[in-house]
Protein backbone atom coordinates (compact mmCIF):
# COMPACT_ATOMS: atom_id res chain seq x y z
CA UNK A 1 0.00 0.00 0.00
CA UNK A 2 2.90 2.33 0.79
CA UNK A 3 4.27 1.93 -2.73
CA UNK A 4 1.20 2.93 -4.68
CA UNK A 5 -0.46 6.31 -4.76
CA UNK A 6 -4.06 5.76 -3.72
CA UNK A 7 -6.92 7.71 -5.16
CA UNK A 8 -9.60 8.06 -2.53
CA UNK A 9 -13.02 9.60 -3.12
CA UNK A 10 -14.76 11.13 -0.12
CA UNK A 11 -18.30 12.48 0.26
CA UNK A 12 -19.72 14.72 2.98
CA UNK A 13 -17.83 17.91 2.18
CA UNK A 14 -20.59 20.03 3.75
CA UNK A 15 -18.62 21.51 6.62
CA UNK A 16 -21.58 23.55 7.80
CA UNK A 17 -23.42 23.95 11.11
CA UNK A 18 -24.52 20.32 10.87
CA UNK A 19 -21.25 19.13 9.41
CA UNK A 20 -20.64 16.13 7.22
CA UNK A 21 -17.61 14.00 8.07
CA UNK A 22 -15.84 14.46 4.72
CA UNK A 23 -13.46 17.29 5.64
CA UNK A 24 -12.18 15.68 8.87
CA UNK A 25 -11.89 12.32 7.09
CA UNK A 26 -9.67 13.96 4.47
CA UNK A 27 -7.62 15.68 7.15
CA UNK A 28 -7.13 12.28 8.81
CA UNK A 29 -6.05 10.66 5.54
CA UNK A 30 -3.59 13.46 4.85
CA UNK A 31 -2.16 13.14 8.35
CA UNK A 32 -1.67 9.39 7.90
CA UNK A 33 1.33 9.87 5.64
CA UNK A 34 -0.20 7.64 2.94
CA UNK A 35 0.56 8.71 -0.63
CA UNK A 36 -2.92 9.80 -1.70
CA UNK A 37 -4.94 11.78 -4.17
CA UNK A 38 -8.25 13.02 -2.78
CA UNK A 39 -11.35 13.28 -4.92
CA UNK A 40 -14.23 15.19 -3.37
CA UNK A 41 -17.74 14.06 -4.25
CA UNK A 42 -20.27 16.80 -3.52
CA UNK A 43 -24.04 16.98 -3.81
CA UNK A 44 -24.37 20.74 -3.54
CA UNK A 45 -22.37 23.38 -5.33
CA UNK A 46 -21.65 25.33 -2.13
CA UNK A 47 -20.27 22.52 -0.02
CA UNK A 48 -17.29 24.25 1.64
CA UNK A 49 -14.93 21.27 1.16
CA UNK A 50 -14.92 21.90 -2.59
CA UNK A 51 -13.34 25.31 -2.07
CA UNK A 52 -11.04 24.75 0.92
CA UNK A 53 -7.45 25.33 -0.24
CA UNK A 54 -5.29 22.21 -0.30
CA UNK A 55 -8.06 19.87 0.79
CA UNK A 56 -9.19 18.01 -2.32
CA UNK A 57 -7.24 17.47 -5.52
CA UNK A 58 -10.42 17.52 -7.59
CA UNK A 59 -14.16 17.74 -6.90
CA UNK A 60 -17.14 16.35 -8.78
CA UNK A 61 -20.80 17.09 -8.29
CA UNK A 62 -22.92 13.99 -7.81
CA UNK A 63 -26.65 13.55 -8.37
CA UNK A 64 -28.62 13.15 -5.16
CA UNK A 65 -29.10 9.46 -4.24
CA UNK A 66 -32.85 10.10 -4.35
CA UNK A 67 -32.63 10.68 -8.13
CA UNK A 68 -32.09 6.94 -8.53
CA UNK A 69 -29.32 4.41 -8.64
CA UNK A 70 -28.81 4.56 -12.40
CA UNK A 71 -27.86 8.25 -12.53
CA UNK A 72 -25.80 7.85 -9.40
CA UNK A 73 -23.79 4.89 -10.71
CA UNK A 74 -23.38 6.49 -14.10
CA UNK A 75 -21.83 9.57 -12.54
CA UNK A 76 -19.60 7.49 -10.27
CA UNK A 77 -18.44 5.48 -13.30
CA UNK A 78 -17.60 8.77 -15.05
CA UNK A 79 -15.54 9.95 -12.06
CA UNK A 80 -13.84 6.54 -11.93
CA UNK A 81 -13.00 6.70 -15.61
CA UNK A 82 -11.37 10.09 -15.07
CA UNK A 83 -9.66 9.41 -11.78
CA UNK A 84 -9.25 5.64 -11.46
CA UNK A 85 -10.57 5.48 -7.91
CA UNK A 86 -9.12 2.93 -5.49
CA UNK A 87 -11.39 3.61 -2.52
CA UNK A 88 -14.65 5.45 -1.84
CA UNK A 89 -15.55 6.60 1.66
CA UNK A 90 -19.24 7.57 1.71
CA UNK A 91 -20.17 9.68 4.72
CA UNK A 92 -23.90 10.34 4.43
CA UNK A 93 -26.57 8.09 5.89
CA UNK A 94 -28.78 8.83 2.91
CA UNK A 95 -26.27 7.55 0.33
CA UNK A 96 -25.05 4.50 2.24
CA UNK A 97 -27.84 2.26 1.01
CA UNK A 98 -26.74 2.76 -2.60
CA UNK A 99 -23.07 2.20 -1.87
CA UNK A 100 -23.86 -0.94 0.11
CA UNK A 101 -26.33 -2.27 -2.44
CA UNK A 102 -23.89 -1.81 -5.30
CA UNK A 103 -20.81 -2.85 -3.34
CA UNK A 104 -20.12 -5.82 -5.65
CA UNK A 105 -20.54 -3.73 -8.75
CA UNK A 106 -18.11 -1.14 -7.38
CA UNK A 107 -15.66 -3.91 -6.59
CA UNK A 108 -15.88 -5.17 -10.16
CA UNK A 109 -15.04 -1.66 -11.27
CA UNK A 110 -11.99 -1.76 -9.00
CA UNK A 111 -13.44 0.59 -6.36
CA UNK A 112 -13.02 -0.62 -2.78
CA UNK A 113 -15.25 0.25 0.17
CA UNK A 114 -15.46 -0.97 3.73
CA UNK A 115 -19.11 -0.71 4.69
CA UNK A 116 -21.61 -2.60 6.81
CA UNK A 117 -23.60 -5.35 5.16
CA UNK A 118 -27.12 -4.48 4.04
CA UNK A 119 -28.48 -6.54 6.94
CA UNK A 120 -26.31 -4.69 9.48
CA UNK A 121 -27.30 -1.37 7.94
CA UNK A 122 -31.04 -2.08 7.97
CA UNK A 123 -31.11 -3.75 11.36
CA UNK A 124 -29.90 -0.70 13.33
CA UNK A 125 -32.38 1.80 11.85
CA UNK A 126 -33.94 4.19 14.36
CA UNK A 127 -37.37 2.68 13.83
CA UNK A 128 -35.98 -0.77 14.62
CA UNK A 129 -33.97 0.13 17.73
CA UNK A 130 -36.16 -1.67 20.32
CA UNK A 131 -35.88 -4.97 18.44
CA UNK A 132 -32.16 -4.38 17.92
CA UNK A 133 -31.74 -3.77 21.64
CA UNK A 134 -33.59 -6.94 22.51
CA UNK A 135 -31.52 -9.02 20.05
CA UNK A 136 -28.21 -7.76 21.39
CA UNK A 137 -29.09 -7.13 25.03
CA UNK A 138 -28.65 -3.36 24.97
CA UNK A 139 -30.65 -0.83 26.99
CA UNK A 140 -32.48 1.73 24.86
CA UNK A 141 -35.04 4.42 25.72
CA UNK A 142 -38.66 3.58 25.00
CA UNK A 143 -39.40 4.46 21.40
CA UNK A 144 -41.99 4.04 18.69
CA UNK A 145 -41.90 4.60 14.93
CA UNK A 146 -44.93 6.51 13.67
CA UNK A 147 -46.37 6.71 10.17
CA UNK A 148 -49.45 8.76 11.04
CA UNK A 149 -49.62 12.07 12.91
CA UNK A 150 -52.77 10.88 14.72
CA UNK A 151 -50.65 8.35 16.63
CA UNK A 152 -49.05 11.23 18.56
CA UNK A 153 -52.31 11.73 20.45
CA UNK A 154 -52.25 8.25 21.87
CA UNK A 155 -48.69 7.12 22.43
CA UNK A 156 -48.26 3.84 24.29
CA UNK A 157 -47.10 4.04 27.89
CA UNK A 158 -44.54 4.62 29.31
CA UNK A 159 -43.76 7.19 26.59
CA UNK A 160 -44.34 10.63 28.06
CA UNK A 161 -43.17 14.22 27.71
CA UNK A 162 -40.50 15.31 27.24
CA UNK A 163 -39.53 13.06 24.37
CA UNK A 164 -37.52 13.37 21.19
CA UNK A 165 -39.11 13.29 17.81
CA UNK A 166 -36.63 12.14 15.17
CA UNK A 167 -36.36 12.20 11.40
CA UNK A 168 -35.72 8.98 9.51
CA UNK A 169 -32.15 9.94 8.63
CA UNK A 170 -31.31 13.15 10.48
CA UNK A 171 -32.54 15.68 13.02
CA UNK A 172 -34.19 15.33 16.39
CA UNK A 173 -36.24 17.77 18.45
CA UNK A 174 -37.13 17.62 22.12
CA UNK A 175 -40.83 18.27 22.62
CA UNK A 176 -42.93 18.93 25.70
CA UNK A 177 -46.47 19.01 24.35
CA UNK A 178 -48.71 17.77 21.55
CA UNK A 179 -48.60 21.00 19.52
CA UNK A 180 -44.80 20.89 19.38
CA UNK A 181 -44.73 17.21 18.47
CA UNK A 182 -47.29 17.68 15.67
CA UNK A 183 -45.31 20.61 14.28
CA UNK A 184 -42.07 18.62 14.18
CA UNK A 185 -43.81 15.49 12.89
CA UNK A 186 -44.90 17.44 9.82
CA UNK A 187 -41.54 19.11 9.41
CA UNK A 188 -39.53 15.87 9.73
CA UNK A 189 -41.81 13.70 7.61
CA UNK A 190 -41.78 16.30 4.82
CA UNK A 191 -37.99 16.45 4.87
CA UNK A 192 -36.92 12.86 5.53
CA UNK A 193 -40.01 10.77 4.87
CA UNK A 194 -41.67 8.23 7.13
CA UNK A 195 -41.50 6.83 9.70
CA UNK A 196 -40.87 9.53 12.24
CA UNK A 197 -39.57 8.10 15.50
CA UNK A 198 -40.63 9.14 18.98
CA UNK A 199 -38.03 8.36 21.63
CA UNK A 200 -38.29 8.95 25.38
CA UNK A 201 -35.87 11.66 26.61
CA UNK A 202 -33.40 10.31 29.15
CA UNK A 203 -31.82 12.61 31.72
CA UNK A 204 -28.05 12.32 31.64
CA UNK A 205 -24.83 13.09 29.85
CA UNK A 206 -24.44 12.44 26.15
CA UNK A 207 -21.44 10.27 25.42
CA UNK A 208 -20.44 8.94 22.01
CA UNK A 209 -18.04 6.34 20.70
CA UNK A 210 -16.43 6.22 17.29
CA UNK A 211 -15.40 2.70 16.36
CA UNK A 212 -14.31 0.47 13.51
CA UNK A 213 -15.25 -3.19 13.19
CA UNK A 214 -13.35 -5.57 10.94
CA UNK A 215 -16.43 -7.59 9.99
CA UNK A 216 -15.25 -10.61 11.95
CA UNK A 217 -16.30 -9.39 15.37
CA UNK A 218 -13.11 -7.50 16.26
CA UNK A 219 -13.04 -3.86 17.25
CA UNK A 220 -10.08 -2.41 15.40
CA UNK A 221 -10.45 1.08 16.83
CA UNK A 222 -12.66 2.76 19.45
CA UNK A 223 -12.51 6.18 21.09
CA UNK A 224 -15.17 7.50 23.50
CA UNK A 225 -16.02 11.18 23.77
CA UNK A 226 -18.24 13.39 25.88
CA UNK A 227 -19.99 16.24 24.12
CA UNK A 228 -19.07 19.51 25.78
CA UNK A 229 -20.94 21.93 23.58
CA UNK A 230 -24.06 20.95 21.68
CA UNK A 231 -25.63 23.11 18.98
CA UNK A 232 -29.35 23.70 18.60
CA UNK A 233 -29.23 20.95 15.97
CA UNK A 234 -27.88 18.54 18.56
CA UNK A 235 -24.43 18.45 16.98
CA UNK A 236 -21.24 18.38 19.00
CA UNK A 237 -19.42 21.69 18.61
CA UNK A 238 -16.90 20.72 21.24
CA UNK A 239 -15.97 17.42 22.84
CA UNK A 240 -13.36 15.68 24.94
CA UNK A 241 -12.02 12.12 24.94
CA UNK A 242 -12.82 10.20 28.10
CA UNK A 243 -11.75 7.00 29.78
CA UNK A 244 -14.96 5.03 30.13
CA UNK A 245 -14.40 1.29 30.36
CA UNK A 246 -18.08 0.38 30.46
CA UNK A 247 -18.77 2.38 27.32
CA UNK A 248 -15.93 0.61 25.53
CA UNK A 249 -17.19 -2.76 26.79
CA UNK A 250 -20.62 -2.03 25.30
CA UNK A 251 -18.97 -1.01 22.02
CA UNK A 252 -16.84 -4.15 21.81
CA UNK A 253 -19.85 -6.26 22.67
CA UNK A 254 -22.05 -4.76 19.93
CA UNK A 255 -19.30 -5.12 17.32
CA UNK A 256 -18.60 -8.69 18.43
CA UNK A 257 -22.23 -9.78 18.41
CA UNK A 258 -23.14 -8.08 15.15
CA UNK A 259 -19.76 -8.73 13.44
CA UNK A 260 -19.98 -5.09 12.44
CA UNK A 261 -18.10 -4.21 9.28
CA UNK A 262 -16.92 -0.65 8.86
CA UNK A 263 -17.07 2.52 10.92
CA UNK A 264 -19.86 3.39 13.30
CA UNK A 265 -20.83 5.89 15.95
CA UNK A 266 -22.73 4.91 19.06
CA UNK A 267 -24.71 7.74 20.61
CA UNK A 268 -25.48 7.02 24.24
CA UNK A 269 -26.83 8.70 27.36
CA UNK A 270 -25.13 7.97 30.66
CA UNK A 271 -27.45 8.61 33.58
CA UNK A 272 -26.37 9.85 37.00
CA UNK A 273 -26.86 6.25 38.21
CA UNK A 274 -24.30 5.02 35.71
CA UNK A 275 -26.83 3.39 33.36
CA UNK A 276 -26.14 3.57 29.62
CA UNK A 277 -28.93 4.03 27.09
CA UNK A 278 -28.22 3.61 23.40
CA UNK A 279 -30.07 6.31 21.51
CA UNK A 280 -28.70 5.81 18.02
CA UNK A 281 -26.20 3.89 15.90
CA UNK A 282 -24.80 5.81 12.96
CA UNK A 283 -23.40 3.34 10.42
CA UNK A 284 -20.55 5.56 9.27
CA UNK A 285 -17.71 7.79 10.40
CA UNK A 286 -19.01 10.71 12.51
CA UNK A 287 -18.02 14.34 11.89
CA UNK A 288 -15.90 14.42 15.06
CA UNK A 289 -13.54 11.72 13.71
CA UNK A 290 -10.56 14.07 13.79
CA UNK A 291 -10.70 14.04 17.60
CA UNK A 292 -9.98 10.29 17.49
CA UNK A 293 -7.02 11.01 15.21
CA UNK A 294 -5.80 13.66 17.65
CA UNK A 295 -6.16 11.16 20.48
CA UNK A 296 -4.03 8.60 18.66
CA UNK A 297 -6.32 6.46 16.49
CA UNK A 298 -6.44 7.24 12.77
CA UNK A 299 -9.64 5.44 11.98
CA UNK A 300 -9.97 6.55 8.32
CA UNK A 301 -6.46 5.25 7.60
CA UNK A 302 -7.34 1.88 9.17
CA UNK A 303 -10.59 1.81 7.22
CA UNK A 304 -8.69 2.29 3.94
CA UNK A 305 -6.37 -0.59 4.78
CA UNK A 306 -9.31 -2.85 5.56
CA UNK A 307 -10.99 -1.77 2.31
CA UNK A 308 -7.93 -2.93 0.42
CA UNK A 309 -8.03 -6.29 2.19
CA UNK A 310 -5.08 -5.65 4.45
CA UNK A 311 -4.87 -7.03 7.96
CA UNK A 312 -5.19 -4.30 10.58
CA UNK A 313 -4.11 -4.92 14.16
CA UNK A 314 -6.58 -3.53 16.72
CA UNK A 315 -5.51 -0.32 18.44
CA UNK A 316 -6.71 0.25 21.98
CA UNK A 317 -4.52 3.10 23.27
CA UNK A 318 -5.68 6.69 23.01
CA UNK A 319 -5.13 9.87 24.99
CA UNK A 320 -7.87 11.05 27.32
CA UNK A 321 -8.45 14.77 27.78
CA UNK A 322 -7.98 15.56 24.09
CA UNK A 323 -10.50 18.17 23.01
CA UNK A 324 -11.95 19.47 19.81
CA UNK A 325 -13.63 22.81 19.34
CA UNK A 326 -15.26 23.58 16.00
CA UNK A 327 -15.13 27.01 14.47
CA UNK A 328 -16.51 28.70 11.43
CA UNK A 329 -14.23 30.45 8.97
CA UNK A 330 -15.10 32.61 6.01
CA UNK A 331 -13.39 31.35 2.88
CA UNK A 332 -12.92 33.83 0.08
CA UNK A 333 -13.54 32.18 -3.25
CA UNK A 334 -13.69 33.35 -6.81
CA UNK A 335 -16.74 33.32 -9.02
CA UNK A 336 -14.74 31.40 -11.66
CA UNK A 337 -14.51 28.38 -9.31
CA UNK A 338 -18.22 28.54 -8.64
CA UNK A 339 -18.80 28.78 -12.37
CA UNK A 340 -16.79 25.60 -13.03
CA UNK A 341 -18.85 23.65 -10.50
CA UNK A 342 -22.13 25.01 -11.84
CA UNK A 343 -21.35 24.62 -15.54
CA UNK A 344 -19.12 21.54 -15.67
CA UNK A 345 -19.95 19.85 -12.35
CA UNK A 346 -16.29 19.57 -11.47
CA UNK A 347 -13.49 21.71 -10.10
CA UNK B 1 -6.38 2.83 40.74
CA UNK B 2 -8.45 4.83 43.23
CA UNK B 3 -10.86 7.43 41.89
CA UNK B 4 -8.74 10.17 43.43
CA UNK B 5 -5.57 8.91 41.77
CA UNK B 6 -7.35 8.68 38.41
CA UNK B 7 -7.90 12.44 38.43
CA UNK B 8 -5.56 14.68 36.48
CA UNK B 9 -4.80 17.64 38.74
CA UNK B 10 -2.65 20.60 37.78
CA UNK B 11 -0.73 22.87 40.14
CA UNK B 12 -3.22 25.61 39.27
CA UNK B 13 -6.05 23.67 40.88
CA UNK B 14 -7.58 22.47 37.60
CA UNK B 15 -9.07 18.99 38.01
CA UNK B 16 -9.88 16.78 35.00
CA UNK B 17 -11.97 13.67 35.56
CA UNK B 18 -11.06 11.32 32.68
CA UNK B 19 -13.97 8.93 33.27
CA UNK B 20 -16.58 11.57 32.45
CA UNK B 21 -14.68 14.40 30.75
CA UNK B 22 -15.78 16.85 33.44
CA UNK B 23 -13.43 19.50 34.75
CA UNK B 24 -13.42 21.53 37.97
CA UNK B 25 -11.39 24.29 39.54
CA UNK B 26 -10.43 24.21 43.16
CA UNK B 27 -8.67 26.75 45.32
CA UNK B 28 -5.39 26.49 47.17
CA UNK B 29 -6.88 24.73 50.16
CA UNK B 30 -8.75 22.21 47.98
CA UNK B 31 -5.54 21.38 46.19
CA UNK B 32 -3.77 21.05 49.54
CA UNK B 33 -6.46 18.65 50.80
CA UNK B 34 -6.33 16.50 47.65
CA UNK B 35 -2.57 16.16 47.93
CA UNK B 36 -2.86 15.07 51.55
CA UNK B 37 -5.67 12.62 50.76
CA UNK B 38 -3.58 11.12 47.97
CA UNK B 39 -0.67 10.68 50.36
CA UNK B 40 -2.96 8.69 52.64
CA UNK B 41 -3.44 11.18 55.50
CA UNK B 42 -6.42 10.78 57.81
CA UNK B 43 -8.97 13.55 58.49
CA UNK B 44 -7.46 14.55 61.85
CA UNK B 45 -3.99 14.82 60.35
CA UNK B 46 -5.29 16.89 57.43
CA UNK B 47 -7.07 19.29 59.82
CA UNK B 48 -3.82 19.77 61.76
CA UNK B 49 -1.90 20.50 58.57
CA UNK B 50 -4.55 23.00 57.43
CA UNK B 51 -4.34 24.78 60.82
CA UNK B 52 -0.55 25.01 60.48
CA UNK B 53 -0.32 26.05 56.83
CA UNK B 54 -3.30 28.38 56.59
CA UNK B 55 -3.25 29.77 60.14
CA UNK B 56 -6.92 29.06 60.84
CA UNK B 57 -8.63 27.63 63.92
CA UNK B 58 -9.71 24.02 64.36
CA UNK B 59 -13.37 24.74 63.54
CA UNK B 60 -12.59 26.50 60.27
CA UNK B 61 -10.12 23.81 59.19
CA UNK B 62 -12.66 21.07 59.92
CA UNK B 63 -15.38 22.93 58.05
CA UNK B 64 -13.09 23.40 55.03
CA UNK B 65 -12.11 19.74 55.00
CA UNK B 66 -15.59 18.24 55.35
CA UNK B 67 -17.14 20.62 52.85
CA UNK B 68 -14.48 19.66 50.35
CA UNK B 69 -14.91 15.95 51.10
CA UNK B 70 -18.65 16.36 50.48
CA UNK B 71 -17.89 17.98 47.14
CA UNK B 72 -15.53 15.14 46.14
CA UNK B 73 -18.14 12.57 47.16
CA UNK B 74 -20.95 14.36 45.35
CA UNK B 75 -18.90 14.47 42.16
CA UNK B 76 -17.97 10.80 42.58
CA UNK B 77 -14.28 11.56 42.81
CA UNK B 78 -13.59 9.45 45.93
CA UNK B 79 -14.09 5.73 46.53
Amino acid sequence: MENKKLTIAVTGLNNIDSPGPGVPVIRALKKSGMDIKIIGLAYENLEPGIYMPGLVDKSYLMPFPSTGSEAFLERLAYVHEKENLDIVIPNFDSELFLFIKFNDKLKQMGIHTFLPTLEQFEERHKDNLPEYASNYNITVPESKPLVNIKELENLPKPLSYPYYIKGKFYEAFKVSNLAQSQYYFNKLSAKWGLPVVVQQAIQGTEVNVIALGDGEGNTVSAVPMRKQYITDKGKAWGGITISDERLLEITHDIIKKTKWRGALELEMIKTDDGEYYLIEINPRIPAWVYLAVGAGQNLPEMLCKLALGEKVEPVTAYKTGKMFIRYSWDLIGDISDFEKIIVFGEL
Amino acid sequence: MSKLNALAISDNGFIFKPSTGESFITNEIGLFIIQLLKSGKKADEIIQEIIQDFEVDNLTAGKDLYEFLDFLKKENMTD
